[in-house]
């Protein structure tokens, strides 16, 4: 296998791992407050259609990524209100929000499918400046690119090291401790949900801004819930979500590199490595995994009389 | 007493609350002075608990009116009464277990900034331990504390917070005997430095030992209230039943059976992440005999427990009833040998909360009232016996509610009621007596001891000593999943036990 090949692993993981990164965030903040949104792929799907077209219409990017940060923050404020308003189950109302997000997103996507944007420009990360123009192109980044590792470690710095990050964990932990304590569990429920979005929508805006560059129906493939999985995977800890991602994406770089090779095995069992992988972990994970999760996570906070 | 001369600190008056089916406050008026040590005492479901939490916010009164400082105020959320330095622990403990001594504390600092300096708080954590010697090391996980260390953990948070007025719910419940005597002496420092206490509790002995004035609920209302120096035991109970107690536990002396009814040998579990492993106890329990377990929970009283009724799997040894190899059968089986079992938390571990109270009583031996090969239920028999069994506890209740609308006193009746419905041959009871007022805890304990003078083992699992230094005829003491030691109730007292739960190293002696 050449350098290049393999570089060209490594630069695909970063370019698909970037929006699964974002996402992973964006649920670890949701579910740390106890709420799983099952519907992330949905949001997903909303936050990328309605970035894109406002790309398409206004010729700005950057509005674009803007868009789909709101598009997934309100998204996700729905999901609120049906859990924590109306106290609905939390697995119900998140494939409730997924469905809604396939079709909400095809019907906002439909009249920009296909049209040309200006995707993110993207800029040469510093150092290797000398190499050849066909390895250079492979490190071309956009911000958001740049972004996401300084954002992880705020997450994390937000989590676990201000007041709001204590008092969210808190509801998550335990939310009638956090009301005696003064707290509003419901409005910091609703808070974490609106910064969950507002990430997944991110991630999202990457996705079909700057990546793909491009908008199609289902073009998340899966990546709500594997970001959910990967949730689990990093513990409910923003940091090892990098882990996580990482083994995932690269494990999708790399079986795309077989594919393209010309290995004599099937695409789809090729296609499958990412997720038997991912559910490998999850399975060795799996043992330990009540002692990290929010202690409530996925009950209906009930409130008292 | 110079109290009466002061301005109240708070004073509530016609407080009225009302549940589904309960009129849980129903009129009270109460004034607590600076400097004082207030106990609420009554049965459960007097209303104390209900009362308590209107003052902290955590409920809202139907009617009724709360002055503090002189104030009149309208408290509509724990963030109102903590605005008032009003400070509550909780009948259950509130800490968060995933998360340090000092996030918790931190959590209800009144004036913690956004960005928060966790050097700072530790240092305030110590500085106020020292004062009132609760020391605690604030970089613990609280899951890794005992019982005793979290209820210092629950004052010292109180006390950070700026709390003037500390509301404790049953705070000795699960302490050891030393750990009551270290609290009681903490609350009497926090009195001299002008901090009103409010102790909800039903144990008369608390309140005479450290309490100032008492204020007696009974079904929701104030039966009186008196001052410590002139209440005596009678009088109390008077006000809390309304009548005299008959307490009659008779114990039969009974001649040694030959064989063991439960017989453990080298019995060993492995214990998965916060469970504790069982490491080789050696238990046999007689026809006819109460075996007392003392320990601090969370030292294998679960395991023990689950391992007996085949929930938890067993690792090494054997366990044999009447001589028959049980070791690995399943709970059924053991159900049916003639195995009664009321678990620690009756809530989540004997009832299905969502079920009916009968539905719940029927739900542990379902072949016995299942008709026409299992198709249909026989719900008149199950009525019959819940009626029967009830009856003899002199417990009363709808059978149509859900179990989880029932109280924490109400559930473990219901259990008790069912467990001992049927003659059972094996009793196994983890703190049959907890959250159960005087009365009911009597009549627990006479049918407990009603079920070994005829011929049933009885394996009974408390914190509460003078309940096991009362009821049993042996003792074991589990300390981290060991045997720690084994006496006759009368070989011993409640200090070298009280050692031995807590793993001190006192004079280790172990008499067989």
């Amino acid at each position: 296998m050449s350098l290049l090949a393999l570089l060209g692993v490594l630069s695909s993981t970063i370019f698909s791992g970037t929006s699964l990164l974002y996402a992973t965030l964006g649920e670890v903040v949701t579910e740390r407050s106890g709420t799983v949104n099952l519907g992330l792929e949905g949001v997903l799907l909303i936050s990328a259609a309605t970035g894109y077209g406002v790309t398409v219409s206004t010729g700005n990017p950057f509005l674009g990524v803007l868009a789909a940060m709101l598009a997934g923050g309100l998204s996700n404020l729905v999901f609120g209100y049906l859990v924590i308003t109306r106290k609905a189950n939390q697995l119900a109302s998140g494939l409730a929000v997924l469905f809604f997000g396939y079709g909400l997103s095809a019907l906002i996507g439909k009249p920009f499918v296909g049209k040309l944007i200006n995707s993110l420009p993207r800029y040469m990360i510093p150092g290797p400046g000398e190499l050849p123009l066909r390895y250079t192109s492979l490190f071309k980044f956009d911000f958001l690119i740049y972004l996401v590792i300084p954002m992880t470690f705020f997450i994390w710095w937000l989590l676990y090291r201000t007041r709001w990050g204590l008092g969210l964990r808190a509801v998550g932990e335990n939310a009638e401790t956090a009301y005696a304590s003064g707290r509003n569990p419901g409005m910091i429920k609703f808070q974490a949900l609106f910064v969950g979005g507002l990430l997944a929508g991110l991630g999202a805006a990457h996705l079909s801004i700057a990546f793909t560059m491009n908008w199609a129906e289902y073009m998340t493939g899966g990546r709500g819930f594997i970001a959910i999985a990967l949730v689990i995977f990093s513990k409910w800890h923003p940091i090892r979500a990098i882990a996580g991602v990482l083994v995932f994406s690269g494990a999708v770089a790399f079986q795309l590199l077989l594919q393209v090779s010309g290995v004599n095995v099937s695409p789809f069992l090729l296609d499958m490595i990412p997720f038997i992988l991912t559910l490998t972990v999850l399975l060795i994970w799996g043992g330990t995994r009540k002692h990290s999760a929010p202690a409530t996570l996925g009950r209906v906070y009930q409130g008292t009389e | 007493m110079e109290q009466s001369s002061q301005q109240p600190l708070v004073s509530l008056r016609g407080i009225m609350k009302a549940f589904p089916g309960v009129l849980a406050n129903n009129n009270i008026d109460l004034d607590i002075f600076p400097g004082e040590i207030h106990a609420l005492l009554g049965e459960n479901g007097a209303g104390k608990s209900t009362l308590m939490k209107i003052l902290y916010g955590f409920y809202r009164a139907d009617d009724g009116r709360i002055w503090v400082d002189g104030k009149e105020t309208r408290i509509k959320s724990p963030a109102d009464a903590r605005q008032l330095n009003i400070g509550m622990v909780f009948q259950v403990l509130n800490l968060i277990p995933a998360m340090s001594v000092l996030e918790n504390i931190a959590l209800f600092l009144k004036d913690l900034p956004g960005l928060y300096n966790p050097a700072q708080i530790r240092k305030r954590i110590f500085e106020q331990s020292r004062l009132y010697g609760l020391e605690v090391n604030p970089d613990d996980m609280v899951a890794h504390l005992s019982i005793g260390v979290q209820q210092k953990v629950e004052i010292l948070k109180l006390l950070l917070s700026d709390a003037k007025i500390l509301i404790l719910d049953e705070p000795t419940r699960v302490l050891a005997p030393h750990e009551v005597e270290s609290l009681f002496e903490v609350l009497r420092k926090l009195r001299q430095n002008g901090y009103a206490i409010i102790l909800i509790t039903h144990k008369l002995k608390e309140v005479m030992e450290c309490t100032d004035r008492i204020t007696v609920l009974r079904a929701g209302r104030v039966a009186g209230t008196i001052l410590c120096s002139e209440a005596n035991h009678e009088k109390l109970v008077q006000l809390m039943f309304d009548k005299q107690l008959t307490a009659q536990i008779e114990r039969e002396d009974l001649p040694r059976a030959l064989d063991p009814v439960l017989e453990l040998v080298s019995f060993s579990t492995h214990g998965e992440g916060t469970e504790v492993s069982l490491k080789n106890i050696a238990l046999k329990i007689f026809p006819g005999e109460i075996v007392g377990v003392a320990g601090v929970s969370g030292n294998g009283q679960k395991e023990l427990c689950d391992a007996i009724l085949g929930i938890e799997k067993v690792a090494g040894g054997r366990k044999l009833l009447k001589a028959q190899d049980f070791t690995h059968s399943t709970t059924r089986k053991m159900r049916d040998f003639g195995l009664g079992f009321v678990p620690e938390n009756p809530l989540t571990m004997a009832t299905v909360p969502f079920m009916s109270v009968l539905e719940n009583m029927a739900v542990t031996r379902t072949a016995d009232y299942s008709r026409h090969g299992g198709l249909t239920m026989d719900w008149k028999l199950v009525q019959e016996d819940a009626r029967q069994s009830l009856e003899k506890f002199g417990f009363t209740f709808s059978y149509y509610l859900p179990a989880k609308s029932l109280s924490g006193g109400n559930l473990q009746r219901l259990i008790i009621a069912r467990e001992m419905m049927k003659d059972s041959q094996l009793i196994v009871a983890s703190y049959l007596t907890r959250g159960l007022d005087v009365q009911s805890t009597l009549v627990a304990r006479q049918e407990l001891m009603r079920a070994r003078n005829e011929g049933a083992g009885v394996l009974l699992i408390s914190e509460d000593l003078e309940e096991l230094f009362s009821l049993c005829d042996r003792l074991i003491v589990l300390y981290e999943g060991r045997i720690a030691g084994e006496f006759k109730p009368s070989e011993t007292d409640y200090y070298q036990i009280g050692y031995l739960m807590t793993g001190s190293q006192g004079n280790h002696v172990t008499t067989h």
